[in-house]
């Protein structure tokens, strides 16, 4: 146990761990001393210097974020002269940044119009001196706008110390400092495994998704196509919170009535493909393990990881299922199994997904994405397009009535809706793969060790037949990394490693910290929107994919089995090796059956 | 080729970046590092691209894009600025009709300004490549870059 | 064997080496070949000699003349007629007034060390690349006193005792620096020597280890020795081509006699070195920035705490001094704490070497007992102002202050400027006579900040370009009286809130600019015109 410290802060004694910051010392106390570059998921950069406190003892001033308490300490976090500082830091922020508010993409989300607006500074208080740079749209997901950068340096600690891809980086120096990839190449031609979570922590409105919003408009107001939505399991734990609602609400019925008055002509649901996913996923691990296949399989359904899979390891593209993402599969089915159906010419249908994803975006335009003989999926909203969408529509989202999807192709379970959650998918494989290998259900359904925001997580599993199963989790690529370096390790020293199956997303939490999501999508939230799906899961009538009628019956009317050569053709995909340079693909690794 | 026998010499730690953007741009008959050359170098020490890239920005002995086979470092600090190193800079413009941080069309040299190059005492200097020239008077850097023009160095 | 006659000692700096003082040297020692003479005479490279500004520089011994702006075409000349005849050539001797104790070579080096040069005692007298002549001025004795017959604690006593504090700017005591670092555990600790001297007008240290390498690699195995350190690092300025050779020899040689390496002295304690060369970021002279940099990275300040001597480099105890620091070091342990207190003023103890530079007659470096006046430094050792009146002098560099006239008489040391709010710095003197502008040099100082922040935090990286558009403005006639108040009330926030001392300096040479020269800064926003004919007031683009 740490040291307890004794201070005083404003005159206000707190006592707290040694080691603490005087930042959150201050909490203790009731002060929140204003911020800029910090957030409290990433350590501090120092970079803004708005925090600045005083304290006896240490002349001159120190900033809160990084200094940490001393016994005794008595701090000033409010006077006279810290108000003036602070505002003379902002006003220089704001001196340097493209003061674009009411068409920015983070408006109302900004933390520095938020700052500027709380401390009251006035934003022409020094000459605007801003050396233009054009926006980065090199990239088919992320939109860098170099302008209104502050350089507080999050995203790129985010992409290097959490992601560790390195795909930006602080360049050149003093005023002409600035984020950028290497030669300036742009993000579409670096290593970028559009993650997105360089914009989630953007305090600004300096990164952003590459808009696919006016095009899905215009789908939507041609009356020849027929357009088609699909929505991801991690988007009905956000939105709400965009509208008013508690964070970790979730929201199906009020999606799906927003979705039609939006005028889509059919609304899915990703959660019905995510089912289907764990089919093919199960089935493809059951078929491993029983016929000596490579082992351990590892999850293929986030896109930023099956990108950073092929940059940095290669050597387990065979390890990684062949299963699409349920994106993926959703798309091909509609542009085959729906237009079959409902005789819709498939050329007519707009094919179009509400993803919490920026790597999604990615991911529809990959080539191998084409197995329906069209794009599958024409056009990836993130979750802060679809927000915009309602509000674009004029619609009332809190009081929304609760309405019904395309049932053939939105039925899902409980294990479908924790995809969006970290371990989520481990856990609905789990159950439809103990029933795969055992023909009997789990006795109980809740695998409790893969859940929660810790980085790497561990199960054993005693399977009736097959013996004890180890599985892994990881979230975040940092973790990724840490973890399958291990297992690289195993696999080239002993041919065999200690896992049977892992998880991997890209993204800290999982899908519900989404690169897609709103502005300013701590881990705390992450979780408490990764509670509400389980909360969604256990109050479902069926918790297992394998018991989804409307996947049964799929299977019966146009399958045929799990794992068919139609499914293969279909819901199955291969991968390619890309360079740590540019992300371009250099060979394929692995073929498609 | 070059590029291989320079990373050779050095053991594959991240401390040598510096020394080795450092030896690879003498050898570059264009007085910069390449892209390749970083690629090289990112995979040589087990860092990022980008990291190698940034780093090698922050310095400005280190360029990025070809100069010419001849780097002319005028300083400007202070000391210089007092003993007159502006007009000094007036002139090499017109020298050599280029621009600060341009390079002569015949790629023969490149016009930098640099902070003090610590030879303060016989200010205004400047560097070219490697040699250090003082006292600057308008006449005597006429002739210098004549020298250079007509290869007398 | 013959008996060596006359000594001719050859000045090989930076400076003398843009003069050509290796054709002079080449061209004596061919003549004197010619002339059958190389074995009587004897040519000796030597370091810097003080003098600047005036070419190649020789000093023929034991005649005790000096030769300036010597060419090869002289050299015949000076052989025939001083070296064969003994009569001294005229027209190359120098005259000028710089002071006697630095450049008077009449005394043996032994008398030397009672006079106060301590830092500079070898240098231009000994051949700094020979580590024979370094070891026969008494080098490496304190390292050997040290090992031999002190504990670490009593090093770092005696260093507290002498009242050294650090040279390369902010003052610190030295011994506490050390102290804090040599109880710790936490092994490997490492000792690193600041030698990225990017002050505009300070070249001290490049002149220190050009004339006397050794010097500093002794201070830093005693430093070592003190803080438990096993590796050390000189991070030099990848500029001083001259100070890396010589350095490097130095090390090279001293591995070759057992100074540096396993068992010193036969002793347990074992010290290497390693030169890393800087790449042209001033910032770096910030020690966190330097250990950012030694490791490979971008030159950006750290946060602190930790302060590096807690976890520095690679994150393990660290003490990082000043060159001129270092090179105190020997003459304290061989000659004691209470001599190099006797030194000096009471809280600054030793002395200072200064480059003095500008509108002086004799531009060079210095080295005098702490305190010495301004008005000393210029007008008994620089030979007095050029070219006018005297206006200012810019001490310590761009992160320096303003001196007018009023401050002449000032005792320089750390304490007596503080009572102003100015700094010693790193004893870098720029003179300006009353033909500059201050307006002018206002604005060239603010765009070096401009140029050199290292572009982190946001106070220094705008605020150092606000301050350069500002300035700007004024210059080109286009300033405001609000412009320059603001010039003064963004760099005193900047003083607070700027992470590092680059960002917090602006503050300091605006406020006594404005102090001082208010007049004449105010003579450019009222009536537009600069005075001097210096400002460019029409406005147009410089850059």
């Amino acid at each position: 146990m740490a040291e307890m410290v004794k201070l005083y802060i404003d005159g206000i004694e707190v006592e707290v761990p040694e080691g603490t910051t005087i930042l959150n010392a201050a909490k203790k106390a009731g002060k929140s001393i204003p911020t800029l570059c910090y957030h409290e998921d990433l350590p501090p950069t120092a970079a803004c210097g708005v925090c600045v406190i005083e304290y006896e003892g240490r002349p001159g001033m120190q900033r809160a974020c990084c200094t940490p308490v001393a016994p005794g300490m008595k701090v000033i976090t409010n006077s006279k002269l810290l108000r003036e500082r602070r505002k003379a830091v902002v006003g220089l922020v704001l001196s340097n940044h493209n003061v674009d508010c009411p068409s920015c993409a983070a408006n109302e989300k900004c933390e520095l119009q938020k700052l500027a607006n709380d401390l009251g500074v006035d934003m022409h208080m020094y000459e605007k001196i801003l050396d233009h740079r054009p926006e980065d749209k090199t990239s088919v997901a992320i939109v860098r706008d170099p302008d209104k950068c502050i350089l507080c340096g999050r995203c790129v600690t985010v992409c290097d110390e959490i992601q560790t891809v390195h795909a930006i980086e602080i360049t050149d120096r003093g005023f002409e400092a600035h984020v950028d990839t290497a030669f300036s190449a742009g993000m579409g031609a670096s290593p970028c495994v559009n993650c997105g979570q360089c914009i989630v922590y953007c305090p600004t409105g300096a990164l952003r998704e590459q808009s696919h919003l006016e095009a899905v408009w215009d789908a939507i107001l041609d009356p020849e196509k027929h357009v088609v939505v699909q929505e991801a399991p991690a988007i009905r734990a956000s939105i709400g919170e965009e509208f008013g609602m508690e964070i970790g609400s979730v929201t199906v019925g009020k999606m799906y009535a927003a979705l039609k008055r939006i005028g889509f002509d059919a609304i899915f649901d990703t959660n019905f493909s995510a089912d289907l996913t764990i089919m093919e996923e199960g089935t493809e691990l059951v078929q491993r393990i029983n016929n000596g296949g490579k082992l351990p399989l590892i999850t293929s359904c986030s896109p930023g990881w099956v990108k950073f899979m092929e940059t940095f390891f290669p050597n387990l593209g065979e390890n990684t299922s062949t299963a699409k993402s349920p994106q993926q599969m959703m798309g091909a089915l509609t542009k085959t199994y729906y237009a079959e159906k409902s005789g819709i010419d498939p050329e007519k249908i707009v094919s179009v997904s509400i993803m919490p994803c920026t790597a999604k975006k990615f991911e529809a335009q990959r080539p191998e994405m084409r197995d329906s003989g069209y794009q599958d999926v024409d056009y990836v909203l993130t979750t802060r397009e679809f927000v915009r969408m309602i509000r674009e529509a004029g619609l009332d989202f809190k009081n929304l009535p609760e309405e019904e999807p395309y049932h053939a192709l939105a039925d899902y379970t409980g294990a479908a809706t924790i995809f969006g959650a970290t371990g989520g998918v481990m856990e609905a494989a789990v159950r439809s793969a103990y029933y795969l290998l055992t023909k009997k259900d789990m006795p109980n359904v809740d695998i409790k060790p893969v859940r929660g925001m810790e980085g790497i997580k561990e199960a054993e599993l005693e399977i009736p037949g097959v013996g004890k199963v180890k599985v892994a989790v990881a979230h975040g690529l940092g973790n990724a990394r840490e973890l399958l370096t291990k297992v690289s390790k195993q696999l080239e020293e002993t041919g065999k490693s200690e896992y049977a199956f892992i998880e991997i997303m890209a993204c800290p939490g999982g899908c519900v910290g989404g690169g897609g999501q709103p502005y300013g999508s701590s881990i705390a939230m992450r979780a408490r929107r990764g509670e509400g799906l389980y909360q969604e899961d256990s109050s479902l009538p069926k918790r297992c994919s394998h018991h989804n009628e409307a996947i049964l019956n799929l299977y019966k009317e146009f399958l045929g089995e799990p794992g068919s050569k139609k499914a293969h053709k279909l819901l199955h995909t291969n991968y390619v090796e890309r360079s740590v340079v540019s992300g371009d693909a250099v060979r394929e690794i692995t073929h498609k059956h | 080729m070059k590029r291989k026998e320079i990373l050779r010499k050095y053991e594959a730690k991240p401390d040598n970046l510096l020394y080795i953007l450092h030896d690879i741009q003498d050898a570059s008959p264009y007085n910069y590092v390449t892209e390749e050359d970083m690629e090289e170098i990112a995979d040589f020490l087990g860092l990022p691209y980008s990291k190698v890239y940034g780093t090698a920005t922050f310095y400005s002995m280190i360029s990025q894009k070809p100069r010419g086979k001849h780097v002319i470092r005028l300083c400007d600090s202070p000391p210089c600025h007092l003993m007159g190193s502006e007009s000094i800079l007036d002139i090499l413009k017109e020298e050599l009709g280029i621009d600060v941080g341009q390079t002569t069309p015949d790629m023969l040299f490149t016009l930098e300004i640099t902070s003090c190059l610590g030879v303060c005492g016989v200010a205004p200097a400047m560097m070219i490549d490697e040699e250090v020239f003082g006292n600057l008077t308008p006449k005597k850097l006429r002739k210098i870059i004549k020298d250079y023009r007509e290869g007398n160095v | 064997m013959s008996l060596i006659t006359k000594y001719v000692l050859i000045s090989i700096d930076e400076d003398t080496l843009i003069a050509g003082a290796r054709k002079v040297e080449s061209e004596l020692n061919r003549i004197l070949a010619e002339q059958g003479l190389s074995s009587e005479i004897m040519v000796v490279e030597t370091g810097t000699m003080g003098i600047m500004g005036k070419g190649v520089v020789m000093l023929i011994q034991p005649d005790d003349v000096t030769y300036v702006n010597v060419t090869p075409e002289d050299v015949r000349e000076i052989v025939s007629e001083h070296l064969l005849k003994g009569r001294p050539v005229k027209r190359l001797q120098f005259t000028g007034k710089v002071d006697q104790s630095v450049i008077s070579f009449r005394e043996t080096a032994q008398e030397l060390k009672k006079q106060n040069r301590v830092v500079l005692a070898n240098s231009g007298l000994i051949d700094p690349e020979s580590i024979d002549e370094y070891i026969a001025v008494n080098g490496y004795e304190a390292l050997g006193k040290a090992l031999t017959a002190h504990k670490p604690e009593e090093i770092i006593d005696m260093v507290k005792t002498s009242g050294l504090r650090g040279r390369g700017g902010a003052g610190f005591p030295t011994g506490l620096k050390w102290s804090f670092t040599a109880p710790l555990k936490n092994t490997p600790k490492y000792i690193v020597c600041n030698a990225d001297e990017g002050e505009p007008g300070t070249f001290k240290d490049r002149l220190i280890m050009e004339g006397d390498p050794h010097k500093l690699i002794e201070g830093m195995a005693i430093a070592a020795y003190a803080i438990g350190a096993e590796k050390g690092f000189i991070y030099i300025r990848g500029e001083y081509a001259l100070s890396i050779s010589r350095t490097q020899k130095a090390i090279e040689d001293a591995r070759a006699y057992g100074l540096l390496g396993k068992n010193i002295f036969g002793t347990s304690f074992s010290f290497d070195l390693e030169i890393k060369k800087g790449a042209g970021a001033y910032v770096c002279g910030e020690e966190t920035a330097l250990i950012n940099s030694l490791e490979g990275g971008r030159g950006n300040p750290r946060v602190k705490p930790p302060f590096p001597g807690v976890k520095g480099l690679w994150q393990q105890p660290t003490v990082v001094n000043n060159v001129e620091t270092l090179s105190n070091i020997p003459s304290i342990i061989l000659n004691g704490p209470e001599w190099f207190k006797s030194i000096g003023t009471e809280k600054s103890t030793g002395t200072k070497v200064y480059t003095i530079l500008g509108h002086v007659n004799n531009p060079g470096l210095i080295e005098v007992e702490m305190g010495t006046t301004l008005r000393d430094i210029i007008y008994k050792y620089a030979g007095g102002v050029k070219g006018g009146k005297f206006k200012c002098a810019l001490v310590g560099g761009a992160a320096g202050a303003f001196l007018n006239e009023e401050m002449l008489d000032v005792r320089m040391d750390y304490d007596h400027l503080g009572e102003y709010k100015a700094v010693l710095g790193s004893g870098a003197i720029l003179v300006m006579n009353e033909e500059s502008c201050i307006v002018d040099m206002l604005r060239n100082i603010l765009f070096f900040f401009k140029h050199e922040s290292c572009g982190k935090c946001s106070p220094c990286r705008i605020g150092t370009a606000q301050l350069y558009s500002l300035a700007d403005k004024i210059y080109s006639g286009k300033g405001s009286d609000e412009d320059l108040e603001q010039m003064l009330t963004l760099s005193e926030a900047m003083s607070t809130t700027a992470l590092c001392a680059l960002g917090q300096s602006p503050y300091l040479v605006i406020h006594t600019a404005v102090r001082f020269f208010q007049d004449e800064i105010e003579e450019h926003i009222r009536r537009k015109v600069c005075m001097k004919d210096i400002c460019r007031m029409n406005g147009a683009e410089r850059r």
